[in-house]
């Protein structure tokens, strides 16, 4: 009792082999494609790794990786098949060959499903691991002179000018936080003695900003100190104020980023993705209609093409039977043992010990 | 006593044909190239036409990308025209096109070489037209209320950021120009009137400069205003301090990039020059081969090919005389010794006898 059958007359089973030659080079292009678009987004995150905290988020582009290299790989030998298929004395020395290649060729293209799901699913261990990591390096900014961070000050600045935010969630962030180093502070003045104790860690804080932060598109020139008093400056209103400063915060800005790409990278994938199964499942049906032709001599008759020989949970149970055995090797059943022992004795065969299974 | 005479047998010629209808696609390709080289220098050119006072720098884009275009039209044709040489017969088609063709593709490499020199020679250009318009778009930075100059100081505050500069020679240029406008300026304010006041035009000058001057590789905070005086930051000495602010000028930083951008660009367009003379010269060798051939009558047997059939001198002369004889071509020469036909005896022949025909009578 087959599963998904459809017959295949002499010129059918031609057309098909030569539409699945050409699909599976499409396809290897396909794979190719991914394993490109895979590689392009390890290197957009890593060259921000400064500002990540963890390297979770790395799954993505190593699964689209492996799945495009197997995808080339699964669909160069479709086509060496599909070459054979149609010359009788060929084809057979595939036939071991297949079984194998089906199980590897569905493990590597559910993969390269796995990992259209994970660019859409890892929206929340990006956002987590951005929002730590500039959170770190907004509060190192200003140890430049700390081996292992001296380069923060420049990663930040640099990023908040290329994405046009400020700060973490926004850049009030930045008021929290001492970003001017205590080498350009003058400690005899009464203004950075107030400011000093004026809070529990004895932080200097001031409602002030880095200069990357500043919107190239203001009007007037940018106001980076004192954003909040609105008396320190001239014509200048902070509530209103909006093309200043960058209002948005860097997390949302690389978050969006990110999801952007993957987002876009997983339409692309999942259509390779699609090619692909389309290829398998007519290679299943070429190789199941060619099969059915062994031992004939007409080759021209018509045939049938199968999906699956039993149905689908009958094959689940196939596949499973080994693995369960396997796994009750160790236990013996008393009641079992008892009814095999039974069944040795009046079958006839005096002294059989029957092993238990 | 042709100029570089070259033998061809038959196998030659046709081998010859094919490598030239070859190399005419690949010059095609190579007009492409040229074409796509000239509008990218445009739009480079153009991303920036605030910051460039004159227009006279347009026209090496200009003529790269008309360059391309002709190079692709007449290779196209240079093409087909190698293609049928193969054939003879086919190459009776083009036999009076093809000497026109190679005097045109001629002068047209010239147009190519001098596309080539454009883009070396436009350096003092340029320098001239960034120098007037940083320094006008520096002076405009503060309008942007005023409409047609609005957006000039995002401008030039990307343009400091991107390429790393600030002000035209170096920072001090901020210094000599009003960049903060009146709009913001509190006029009530002792210390504003009196800055005012300090110079002839009333100007707001200060030493400080905007912020897309500050260098992203500073390891203090940026300092922007009251650059000179040291004694308004901490531990800051505002002649030793060199990594406060970008060093370089923007005129020095652009100038260079398009100097790099032009002079990438010649070369190509040299390489170019050179594989285009080579076609021509292949094409010439092909045109004589061929016409020699047809000449002796024989198309199977071996025929020279040259680049001119004389030499320099008498080829020069030759064209020259054509050229002057183009001329008097409305001229009556009334000297006798030119005109042929004045006083010569007559030499009809009027049949056996010879005898010239009776003049009939007039009835009066």
């Amino acid at each position: 009792m087959v599963w998904a059958k459809v017959k295949f007359p002499f010129e059918k089973r031609v057309k098909l082999a030569q539409g699945l030659w050409l699909l599976s080079w499409l396809a290897t292009l396909g794979g190719a494609i991914t394993f490109c678009l895979g590689c392009f987004l390890k290197t957009e995150l890593r060259r921000r790794a400064e500002v990540m905290d963890n390297t979770e988020i790395y799954i993505v582009p190593n699964t689209l990786i492996i799945a495009g290299m197997a995808a080339m790989g699964i669909n160069y030998f479709a086509t060496r098949i599909c070459q054979d298929a149609l010359d009788a004395t060929r084809f057979p020395r595939w036939k071991t060959f297949l079984k194998p290649y089906f199980c590897c060729s569905i493990f590597f293209t559910t993969l390269m499903l796995i990992g259209v799901i994970l660019s859409y699913a890892m929206k929340g261990t990006l956002e987590g691991s951005l929002k730590v990591g500039l959170k770190n390096g907004i509060r190192f900014y200003k140890d430049t002179d700390t081996p292992g961070r001296c380069f923060q000050k420049q990663t930040i600045d640099r990023l908040q000018m290329e994405f046009q935010c400020c700060g973490n969630n926004d850049y009030k962030d930045w008021f929290e936080v001492q970003w001017i180093s205590n080498r350009y502070l003058d400690f005899s003045t009464k203004e950075v003695k107030d400011r000093i104790k004026s809070n529990v860690d004895g932080r200097y804080l001031v409602d002030g900003v880095p200069f990357s932060c500043c919107n190239p598109s203001s009007p007037r020139p940018c106001i980076q100190y004192k954003i909040t008093n609105n008396s320190a400056h001239y014509n200048y209103e902070h509530q209103t104020e909006e093309l200043n400063i960058f209002i948005h915060g860097c997390r949302e800005a690389l978050l969006n980023y990110y999801m952007g790409l993957m987002n876009s990278f997983g339409a692309v994938v999942l259509s390779v993705f699609v090619l692909q199964c389309t290829v398998l499942a007519s290679l299943r049906y070429l190789q199941t209609s060619l099969e059915a032709l062994v031992g004939q001599e007409n080759t021209e008759v018509e045939t049938e093409g199968y999906l699956l020989e039993k149905s689908i949970s009958e094959t689940i149970m196939e596949y499973l039977d080994p693995v369960l055995k396997l796994m009750l090797l160790n236990q013996v059943e008393d009641g079992q043992v008892k009814a095999e022992a039974g069944a040795a004795g009046t079958s006839g065969t005096a002294g059989a010990t029957t092993p238990a299974t | 006593m042709a100029v570089l005479r070259v033998k061809f047998t038959k196998s030659q010629r046709d081998k010859l044909a094919q490598v030239l209808w070859l190399l005419n696609w690949v010059s095609v390709v190579t007009g492409i190239i040229l074409f796509s080289l000239g509008l990218f220098l445009k739009v480079e050119i153009n991303k920036r036409r605030e910051l460039m006072a004159e227009r006279a720098i347009h026209s090496v884009p200009n003529m790269l990308i008309a360059v391309g275009l002709i190079a692709c039209i007449i290779n196209f044709v240079g093409g087909k025209i190698c293609y049928d040489c193969a054939d003879t017969n086919k190459f009776l088609r083009w036999k009076l096109v093809m000497l026109p063709y190679i005097i045109c593709t001629f002068f047209f490499t010239l147009c190519v070489l001098v596309g080539a020199l454009m883009c070396y020679s436009m350096h003092g250009e340029l320098e001239e037209s960034l120098a007037l318009g940083l320094s006008d778009a520096m002076r405009y930075y503060k309008d942007t209320d005023t409409p047609g100059r609005c957006f000039l100081k995002r401008t030039i505050d990307l343009l400091q950021i991107q390429f790393q500069c600030c002000g035209n020679k170096g920072h001090r240029d901020w210094f000599q120009i009003q960049w903060i406008s009146n709009r913001y300026l509190d006029m009530s304010k002792q210390e504003v009137l009196d800055r005012l006041r300090s110079n002839v035009e009333g100007k707001y000058l200060m030493d400080g400069v905007p912020f897309s001057c500050c260098n992203v590789n500073s390891p203090r905070h940026c300092i922007q205003y009251q650059l000179t005086n040291n004694s308004a930051h901490f531990n800051y000495d505002y002649k030793t301090e060199d990594l406060n602010l970008w060093k370089s000028g923007c005129h020095q930083a652009l100038v260079e990039y398009y100097t790099n951008i032009m002079h990438s660009i010649g070369l190509t367009v040299l390489l170019i020059w050179l594989f285009e003379l080579s076609v021509l010269t292949g094409v010439r060798y092909l045109q004589t081969a061929l016409e020699n051939v047809l000449r002796q009558g024989d198309p199977e047997s071996e025929s020279d090919g040259w680049l001119l059939e004389n030499s320099f001198v008498e080829t020069a002369r030759s064209n020259f005389n054509i050229i002057k004889n183009l001329g008097k071509c409305n001229q009556v020469d009334t000297t006798v010794n030119g005109d042929p036909n004045i006083d010569k005896p007559c030499t009809a022949h009027y049949g056996p006898d010879n005898v010239p025909p009776k003049q009939t009578p007039v009835a009066s």
